[in-house]
Formats: C-alpha cells, sequence, structure tokens
C-alpha cells in the first residue's frame, strides 16, 4: 500500500494532462468542479457520480451530548450532515487494488 | 444532480471550454481520487473533504434470513470525511 497523499495538486496536474488547458486554469476548473459539488449539497440536493459515489445531505434532529471533558450536559443543535455511500464499483475497486498489492493485515 | 448535471453545469459557467472537454476534466477527477484509493491512498482536498481507505477485519457474519454463519473476509472500505468549510456551508442560512 502506497500510502501517500494526493492533494488538489496532482489532481490539477492529472487534469491539466489530460486536457489541452494551462495548469493555472486546470486548477481553476478542479475549483469549480468542487464549487458546483457543495453548492448542491448546501440546496439540500443529492450528487451522484456514476460508478464513483454519490453524497447526500442528511438532517439530524437535536439531542444531549456532554462536554467529554467537565461531564457537562450540553445540547447539540439540530444540523445537517454530508453522507458518502461509494459506488458498488468503487468498493470493488479499492479491494482488488488493495488485494493485488498484497498488503494484508 | 448526476454527474451529466454536473458536466451541464460547469459548461454554463465556462463557455469558451467544449463539452467534451469538461467532460474529460470530471471524468478525470474522479478517476484520479478512485485510482488513489485503489492504491490506499489518501486523498485530501482542504475544505471540500477527505477521501481515505479504511480496514474492516474478517468476521463471522450471519444470513439474515437463513441465520446461517457465514465468514466475512476482510476488506477494505472507501471512507469520506466531510471538511470544515462544506460541513459549515451545509449549516449556514436557514438555520435549519
Amino acid at each position: 500500500m502506497a500510502d501517500e497523499t494526493i492533494t488538489r495538486a496532482q489532481l490539477s496536474e492529472a487534469v491539466y494532462q489530460e486536457v489541452g488547458l494551462s495548469r493555472n486554469e486546470s486548477a481553476d476548473l478542479l475549483e469549480t468542479v468542487l464549487d458546483e459539488i457543495a453548492t448542491a449539497l448546501a440546496q439540500g440536493e443529492s450528487v451522484k457520480i456514476s460508478s464513483f459515489g454519490s453524497f447526500s445531505v442528511r438532517s439530524k434532529g437535536q439531542r444531549v451530548g456532554r462536554n467529554p471533558k467537565t461531564g457537562e450536559v450540553v445540547p447539540i443543535l439540530p444540523r445537517r450532515v454530508l453522507v458518502f455511500r461509494p459506488s458498488q464499483l468503487l468498493k470493488k475497486r479499492i479491494n482488488d487494488g488493495v488485494t493485488k498489492s498484497g498488503s494484508n493485515e | 444532480m448526476t454527474k451529466s448535471e454536473l458536466i451541464q453545469r460547469l459548461a454554463e459557467r465556462n463557455p469558451h471550454l467544449y463539452q467534451r472537454d469538461v467532460e474529460r476534466i470530471v471524468t478525470t477527477i474522479f478517476e484520479e481520487i478512485s485510482a488513489a484509493l485503489a492504491r490506499g491512498d489518501r486523498v485530501e482536498l482542504r475544505g471540500f473533504g477527505a477521501f481515505s481507505v479504511k480496514r474492516r477485519d474478517a468476521r463471522q457474519g450471519r444470513n439474515p434470513r437463513t441465520g446461517e454463519q457465514v465468514a466475512v473476509a476482510d476488506k477494505a472500505v472507501p471512507f469520506f470525511k466531510t471538511g470544515k468549510q462544506l460541513r459549515e456551508k451545509l449549516n449556514v442560512g436557514d438555520g435549519n
């Protein structure tokens, strides 16, 4: 297992290699993609990317929590959380990939 | 929003690009993320979130229909943790 961290830099480099745009524009486009997804989600829309997975927003009700340090009871306000569900294909690919690279526990 | 709707919206925001290039951009981004995860790498997109691979140990499962015991092999599952900015963006405005 490689255990590296991929960031925007590598993703925009891949876009740059794949499409005939400048490095700057490739980076901007990556940002625009993330921004469109974030905006859709913020509007409560779910985002489905075939063969990758889907992002959806779930509303959570209010519940009581506790400050773990002081033991004090604090209300946790209702909030919206993002859930990512990987596609079957992505799950399969990850298992095949990890098995192939011969990593075991 | 589906992948093709995402492409559509991006194309509208970038009228100087060919739609097929926008398509390739979107495909490339998700392909790179998938490939990284398949290698066991992490993908960290500050403000948006981070994709990683979590390992699950082998366990004894049960067929819920028959109650029969089955061995479930260890596996790797993709995981997404929402970034701070995106988490905040989901909760602004309407006060929910």
